[in-house]
């Protein structure tokens, strides 16, 4: 029972890890005011890259900065679009999502069925080998802890540094933010490529170390789960970790109820994450000072800079 | 395989004798293919490609093949099959047991097109059905696993529950049980043909919870690879995967559909096509078994052994006595099971099997 239990708890790490890469983005990009709905398209960019620039070059890493450079790119697109030519964010974010499950339908399709070396898990010597925890602590991929400190930076910066609150300014009240002086659309334009980024790092971690495969439209919905986490964790960094490893979880956790053949329903147990983003949203917004708190007040509105 | 190919050859001879002014005309029989999955997946869709690709190399001076892949079952898979009728294929091979009513009815207004359909059985005037038996080689996987297997536990991946998977569930268990009557199965469905991130957690899942051995059957190699990367073994889907798991496939159960696509093409060039059922095994070679890799040799001797008694028909692997979970005894000590209904229908976990069916 207890081997089981652990044995699950690191499964579920592993499914967490790509949403807490594509949610981490997706909180900063939120947080300076600009919704991005393309998660999932920069995901399957972000995949499909990265296991094309392994597959030709043999090397781990080229596919991890190949995914994100590529997801980044995508939200570069995006950032054009939305923040120099003002067309509408949701509109626009839709469209990056369906333009990005084709695009990697097509540049996936000489992939398909090839195989490459998949990143290991790490042992490091005495520390893996303690009873339970060193598993737990010790035993997983290297990107498990990459994204886990990328997370934390990200709520350090967000925080107490200078340029994270500019970006909350931002994010809360553009105009106020633009009076001050402060470059509102280059600093959004950062914050959206660095969601863009993560967000290709996340699908990458799926095509180089979750399955070593490249498969359409093989995030899965994993983008949208990542978005309403954002909502779920009411946009603190430190509510993330938690809600990916539930969310995450819940995946895992219906597949093992299978196994042991409790007879529930798969597809109820994979409606509950987005059941628990409702409940969340309805339990934050009868709370109007904790919504003004963390949700970023200028989420989807386009900015002009007059003068 | 060999038989059938000889044979192939012989009629293609007899084509050629007196097809001069058929190929004259120039115009070459269309025949179009349905994919459930990308021919890239190597399994089902794998295999299906590689009896499409026989075609072309045996017939190809009279036939032209065309597929669309990675077809959804449902209202889309209709538009592709009527798609293809549309564009003078005069046969249409329809590769998921999801395609039956779209078939149907796109056959229904197409009636000089002829329609092969996969692992269904609802036939018509122009609709021809066909299934492998692959529980003949999910047996013979049953009793290398219970060999194998030191937890005991085998995980399963299953797709959906339709007759072909809860038979391939079956067999494996009797297989198992045929060495050690104490052998779990446990079921995860993933509700999908080819979703690889899934099939891999239905995996994990299975090893966490003490699977030593995993099969599917499901259409990716990813599960194959989970458990490599875990260092336990487990079988191959659809076509021979040791390329992607040197250390750990054991076997698979390989699809060989090409005689019977060369022959039903065969048949339309010459007229002689008729509408029916066919079910094959290993016998006539439409079911085959990978090399036996990564095991003792006893059990390999073992399961060659068990796999030549099937081929020939001396053993049928759902000979009796069986009982179902509730333990009421469905079929007889000595009896074999019937193809219809039994078989062709069946909709019950033999005992032993560690899951409750979803309705």
């Amino acid at each position: 029972m207890n081997e089981l239990l652990i044995a699950s708890m690191m499964t579920m790490m592993t499914a967490a890890t790509p949403l807490v890469f594509a949610a981490t983005g997706e909180l900063v990009c939120e947080k300076s005011g600009v919704l991005n709905l393309g998660v999932e398209g920069m995901m399957l960019i972000g995949a499909v890259f990265g296991f094309a620039a392994v597959t030709l070059t043999g090397q781990p890493l080229a596919g991890l900065l190949a995914g994100s450079l590529c997801g980044l790119v995508a939200a570069l697109i995006f950032a054009l679009l939305t923040l120099t030519l003002l067309s509408n964010q949701v509109a626009t974010g839709l469209a990056l999502t369906i333009f990005g499950t084709g695009l990697s339908a097509l540049v996936g399709l000489d992939y398909v069925g090839e195989t490459i070396e998949q990143i290991r898990s790490i042992h490091i010597p005495v520390l893996s080998d303690l009873p339970v925890i060193g598993r737990l602590l010790f035993g997983h991929d290297p990107l498990v802890y990459l994204a886990i400190i990328i997370l934390a930076l990200s709520g350090w910066f967000l925080k107490p540094t200078r340029w994270g609150m500019i970006l909350r300014a931002v994010g809360d009240s553009e105009v106020s933010a633009h009076a001050i002086g402060y470059p509102v659309i280059a600093i959004r334009y950062a914050a959206v490529a660095f969601g863009g980024a993560m967000a290709g790092l996340g699908g990458a971690y799926l095509s180089l170390v979750y399955t070593p495969l490249w498969a359409e439209n093989m995030t899965a919905g994993r983008g949208w789960i990542a978005l309403a986490l954002v909502v779920f964790a009411s946009w603190r960094p430190s509510r993330v970790l938690l809600g990916a490893i539930l969310f995450g979880g819940i995946t895992i956790l219906q597949l093992n109820a299978q196994a042991a053949g409790l007879g529930i329903p798969g597809a109820f147990m994979s409606m509950l994450p987005y059941i628990a983003t409702i409940v969340v949203l309805v339990l934050i917004s009868r709370d109007a000072i904790r919504i003004r708190l963390n949700a970023p007040a200028c989420l989807g509105k386009p900015f002009r800079a007059e003068r | 395989m060999k038989y059938f190919a000889k044979l192939a050859s012989v009629l293609l001879a007899a084509l050629l004798s007196f097809g001069v002014a058929y190929s004259a005309s120039a115009d070459k029989l269309k025949v179009g293919f349905i994919y459930i999955g990308p021919p890239g997946d190597h399994g089902w869709t794998y295999a299906h490609d590689q009896a499409r690709l026989m075609i072309d190399n045996m017939l190809g001076d009279h036939v032209e093949t065309t597929y669309v892949e990675g077809v959804p079952e449902g209202p889309d898979a209709e538009r592709a099959i009527a798609k293809l009728a549309e564009t003078g294929h005069k046969l249409i091979f329809t590769t998921s047991f999801g395609y039956m009513e779209p078939t149907l009815k796109v056959a229904k207004r197409f009636p000089d097109v002829k329609f092969e359909h996969a692992t269904g059985y609802k036939q018509a005037d122009n609709v021809a059905t066909y299934s492998a038996r692959f529980y003949e080689g999910r047996y013979v996987q049953g009793q290398i696993a219970a060999k194998i297997s030191k937890s005991g536990v085998i995980g399963y991946i299953a797709s959906f529950p339709i007759p072909e998977v809860v038979r391939g569930i079956n067999a494996f268990m009797l297989g198992a049980q045929s060495i050690n009557p104490d052998m779990k199965v446990k079921v995860v469905w993933v509700y999908s043909w080819f979703d690889p991130p899934k099939e891999a957690d239905a995996a994990k899942v299975l090893m966490d919870q003490g699977a030593d051995i995993i099969t599917q059957h499901t259409d990716s190699t990813a599960a194959l690879q989970a458990a490599a990367d875990r260092g336990i073994h487990a079988f191959g889907q659809a076509s021979d995967m040791i390329q992607f798991a040197p250390d750990t496939q054991l076997t698979a159960v390989l699809d060989d559909w090409g005689p019977y696509y060369v022959k039903r093409t065969v048949d339309v060039l010459m007229g002689t096509w008729s509408p029916g059922d066919t079910w094959n095994g290993m016998g006539p070679g439409m079911v085959g078994m990978a090399p036996f890799t990564n095991m003792p040799s006893a059990v390999a001797m073992m399961a060659r052994k068990t796999a030549e008694s099937i081929r020939t028909g001396a053993f049928h692997p759902f000979t009796g006595p069986i009982y179902n979970q509730a333990g009421e005894l469905v079929v007889a000590a000595g009896e074999v099971a019937a193809d219809f209904p039994m078989l062709a229908t069946m909709n019950f976990y033999v005992q032993g099997v560690d899951d409750k069916l979803p309705e």
